[in-house]
């Protein structure tokens, strides 16, 4: 084992890539002078400081936009993916409120796109939410028919932050141009993953978060179309910085960070996704080699490469992660969650109830090593394989009963 | 969410997982909660002729704190008999546990599963006694 990864071992391995990424060593040192000596606030105009400034943060813009095929004046920073979905979906809906008053949006979007929507709807607004198919993805002619001359925007995730898949942008893009509704993609987890480009899939806005893509946290970028011109209401009001749609000082080191490692992924994305996906099959393998009965929730082709989501029948997924206490990971289970409820992604792509409750997000990256591939899948197995044995499902299915005949009494 | 102690130890080291033989007649089974609800409970009483439990073993799907629950149990049901062990309330359970109010649950599942196995034994008499 490599001192490398045995100093790593001190630590679970983080196997949580969904969740945030560790800021890339490359991007803190780019980031490391405009916390101190170039401190500048970029928006002072008349002195040297200011422009210093402007000039990182201008750069960094400039990275954002390359790596997804935009313009640097169609950029603009906010703090966060959640920030910039809000600002996307109600920006949109409010400007266009005159004429416009309907959302499409799809069940598995993450929890910041659906409260934008139902506050959308407590606003009056009529907001459609489509199901997905069993493979996660979103049918292009139900998506084609809720589309109407009434419909603002259309709001369709690029990559699922529990089960990776890749929705099918370029069509989606090309279905809402066509019916005259602006395209707003939440690509929070397909940013530095995947090739992005707006102008090819017709993206009219596009949600990036800088903690996702080994950046870091607290800053996220909308991209809005100048032409044809997408208009927007801003939500945060003040000194009308990034052309009055997000008012406030930029936080330059953080502009810097983002943009080095939107440039790093644009550099690296085709090798590392090639890399990622050796370690992804490795895994799946290791695990579905030793142990029956485990299930992958989600498309295996359109998914990005550094995710799986995995149930392992008849062990439940909290009881589980307490198992694999070395690995950091998460879980669809009800348990991990104060609701109770197991996912509603995986419940939307019809996987059963009581499957939701075993599944596991598997998140590898950047900095996920052969070893800890390994190492997780000794773990898991013997974990699962243990668990198994103290499960009454597992033995009933031994002994050939079928759980769904017994009348369980729920509680 | 951290676990406590208690928690922690029943976990990695479950007392008496395991199965009796459904059908012996000194022998009660509880098999409570749900799959779709993430938590099963299965726990099994066996009964000297004096109604003393004299053993009991259990298998649980679900969470550590469900895990832990439902292992404690085991243990306190032993040697008590079965109007005492039926007697058991969650509130002890949880208590015990540490477990937090997100989990008490956990301890309501352990305590049905005493009950229905407490139930099942003594219906097995019933029907043993009317034959």
């Amino acid at each position: 084992m490599s001192a490398e990864t045995k100093k790593k071992l001190e630590r679970p391995i983080y196997l949580d890539y969904q969740a945030t990424t560790p800021t890339d060593p490359r991007v803190v040192q780019a980031m490391l002078p405009y916390f101190t000596e170039k401190f500048g606030n970029p928006h002072s105009r008349n002195h040297f400081y200011g422009w210093e400034a402007e000039e990182a943060v201008e750069k960094g813009r400039e990275q954002v936009a390359a790596l997804i095929g935009a313009d640097p004046k169609e950029v603009i920073f906010t703090s966060g993916a959640t920030e910039s979905n809000n600002l996307a979906i109600k920006g949109v809906a409010y400007f266009n409120k005159a004429r416009k008053d309907h959302v499409v949006t799809v069940a598995t979007e993450h929890k910041c796109v659906l409260d934008s929507c139902r506050h959308l709807e407590q606003e009056g607004f009529r907001v459609t939410y489509l199901p997905v198919k069993a493979n996660g993805l979103v049918d292009l002619d139900q998506l084609r028919e809720a589309v109407t001359d009434k419909t603002a925007v259309v709001s369709v995730m690029a990559v699922n932050n529990e089960i990776g898949v890749i929705q099918p942008l370029a069509e989606i893009g090309a279905i809402c141009r066509e019916k005259g509704a602006f395209f707003h993609t939440d690509a929070a987890q397909a940013a530095g993953k995947i090739p992005l480009d707006v102008n090819a899939m017709n993206i009219d806005l596009m949600s990036i978060s800088g903690h996702k893509l080994y950046g870091p946290k607290g800053i996220g970028a909308l991209y809005v179309r100048r032409r044809p011109r997408v208009r927007l209401t801003a939500l945060i009001n003040g000194g009308g910085q990034e052309r009055g749609m997000r008012s406030g000082t930029l936080p330059t080191p953080l502009c810097v960070g983002i943009g080095e490692a939107c440039a790093i992924a644009a550099e690296e994305m085709g090798a590392e996704a090639e890399r990622l996906r050796g370690l992804r099959d490795r895994l799946l393998d290791g695990v579905t080699g030793r142990l029956a009965e485990v299930y992958v929730n989600g498309d295996m082709e359109h998914r990005i490469p550094g995710n799986l989501n995995i149930s392992f029948a008849y062990v439940e997924g909290e009881g589980l992660m307490m198992g694999i206490k070395d690995l950091a990971v998460s879980s669809g289970s009800a348990c991990t969650s104060a609701s109770l409820e197991p996912s509603y992604v995986l419940r939307a792509l019809g996987v059963d109830v009581e499957l939701a409750h075993t599944s596991l997000r598997l998140g590898l990256g950047r900095f996920t090593t052969v070893e800890e591939i390994d190492y997780a899948v000794d773990h898991i197995v013997e974990a699962v394989t243990r668990l198994r044995e103290m499960s009454p499902l597992w033995e009933m299915v031994q002994e050939g009963i079928d759980i769904k005949s017994i009348e369980w009494a729920g509680h | 969410m951290a676990y406590s102690d208690k928690v922690i130890d029943h976990y990695e080291n479950p007392r008496n997982v395991g199965t009796f033989e459904k059908g012996d007649q000194d022998v009660g089974t509880g098999l409570v909660g749900a799959p779709a609800c993430g938590d099963v409970m299965k726990l099994q009483i066996k009964v000297s002729a004096e109604g003393v439990i004299e053993d009991a073993k259990f298998k649980t799907f679900g969470c550590g704190s469900a895990i832990a629950s439902s292992s404690l149990v085991t243990e306190w049901v032993k040697g008590k008999t079965l109007e005492e062990a039926a007697a058991i309330k969650n509130t002890e359970i949880a208590q015990h546990l540490a477990l937090p109010p997100v989990k008490i649950h956990c301890s309501v599942l352990a305590e049905d599963a005493i009950k229905a196995a407490v139930a099942d034994y003594r219906k097995k008499k019933n029907s043993e006694a009317a034959e």
